[in-house]
């Protein structure tokens, strides 16, 4: 994040759009860390009540409803509007849905030392259109997170595949899987789609993990600092079987995870390219040809070639 | 001594749609209940579908293939393509 208004950089975004993630380590301070935890002790039990539809005992002052913009989430003294309103995450955020996007909801995943339940792989919405237009969701984690700590499982790349919430369920495992484990303060914004899972908390530390999901409100083409947009833009020739480059976006969006293989991937890395036209703006973008072949033919049945 | 049967399943996800490939992703349900041979839980198995069959795995179910392709839908991606399902029957003494 090298701008001032710390927005992320074209590389980084395209990093987010090859990965589904992107995570910054101790970015929240170490003081602002320990002050937060008593207020998202206050905020698990009103979310605990309210995931089983029970009232709440506790009541906290400022709760945002859905739909509420941002800039007026957890107003001061808030510690966690403080969290959110740093310059480095509202950096973050304005890179991806703009600035002041819309609150969606949120929650506190908290797993006991030396407990929690082994959750499925699962993706946070039902099922997603093949609509490029994206959510992010915020992991904060306010506490050190050692190994077999609790980190929540992703899997990296897997958030443009269009599943089913439960269908993810069925893979155990797979082969370039991650789990978190990182300092306190550590933010990961990830992709609405990408596939992830609580973990049990094998350490003596309780686990804090505090996740929010914000809505655009306006279009998300080039909201990141672009200064290095026209250096790093290809054009629809970078092809790996013809010519290339090795320092563009589309040489990002090539890197497959370990489970991203053969023909498949082909599928996947055309997926990434779709989302980067939308999010830069050019509609004329490619890596490997895929999408530039097809139109050229099209062109020609509708008589424009 | 009587002697019942009881069944493991291994499901792998290959990379492609034939038996020889590589091992993506896989799950493991044992209905022996932990008293039957174990697999590693943290990396593959086994590095290809043919090798669980070299260990003795029998297949049990292999993918179909994919239904046409409808116009605008040919790049769309969903779960893994290629699901592999095999089983062995594991002998216990009651």
């Amino acid at each position: 994040m090298p701008a001032a208004d710390h927005r992320l950089t074209t590389l980084e975004v395209a990093r987010f759009v090859a990965e589904g993630y992107l995570r910054f380590d101790a970015l929240v301070p170490r003081e602002v860390n320990e002050g937060v935890i008593d207020e998202l002790k206050r905020l698990t039990k009103v979310k605990f009540s309210q995931a089983v539809l029970v009232p709440p005992k506790v009541e906290i002052e400022g709760q945002p409803a859905s739909g509420t913009p941002l800039s007026r989430c957890y107003p001061a003294p808030s510690v966690l509007g403080e969290v959110l309103r740093l310059p480095e995450v509202l950096g973050i955020i304005a890179s991806l849905v703009g600035e002041d996007p819309l609150f969606d909801h949120d929650f506190v995943h908290v797993v006991p030392r030396r407990g929690g339940g082994l959750q499925h792989l699962h993706v946070d919405a039902l099922v997603d259109t093949s609509a490029p237009a994206f959510d992010i969701q915020l992991f904060y984690f306010p506490v050190d997170v050692p190994e077999n700590g609790g980190g929540t499982r992703f899997v990296p790349g897997s958030h443009l595949k269009r599943v089913r919430a439960e269908h993810v369920a069925a893979y155990e495992h797979i082969v370039g899987e991650q789990y978190f484990s990182g300092p306190a303060g550590t933010v990961m914004v990830f992709h609405q789609g990408l596939w992830h899972a609580g973990q049990p908390n094998g350490s003596d530390r309780e686990r804090w993990m505090y996740k929010i999901r914000l809505n655009p409100r306006a279009s998300q083409v080039r909201l990141w600092n672009t200064d290095d947009l026209a250096d790093v833009q290809n054009d629809s020739s970078d092809h790996c079987f013809a010519t290339m480059r090795f320092d563009s976006v589309a040489q990002v969006l090539r890197q497959m995870q370990p489970w991203q293989n053969g023909h498949e991937a082909r599928a996947d890395l055309v997926q990434r390219v779709r989302l980067w036209r939308y999010l830069s703006g050019d509609d004329r973008f490619d890596a490997d040809y895929y999408l530039t072949r097809l139109e050229q033919r099209a062109a020609l049945l509708d008589g424009e070639g | 001594m009587a002697i019942r049967q009881r069944q493991q399943v291994l499901q792998l996800w290959l990379a492609e749609g034939a038996l020889d490939t590589k091992v993506v992703a896989w799950a493991f349900y044992d209905g022996c209940g932990g008293d039957g041979p174990e697999l590693p839980r943290e990396k593959p198995p086994y590095s290809t579908g043919v090798d669980a069959l070299l260990d003795g795995w029998c297949l049990l179910q292999a993918p179909q293939p994919p239904p046409h392709l409808r116009p605008g839908m040919e790049h769309e991606t969903g779960g893994l393509q290629h699901q592999y399902v095999f089983e062995r029957r594991i002998e216990q003494d009651v």
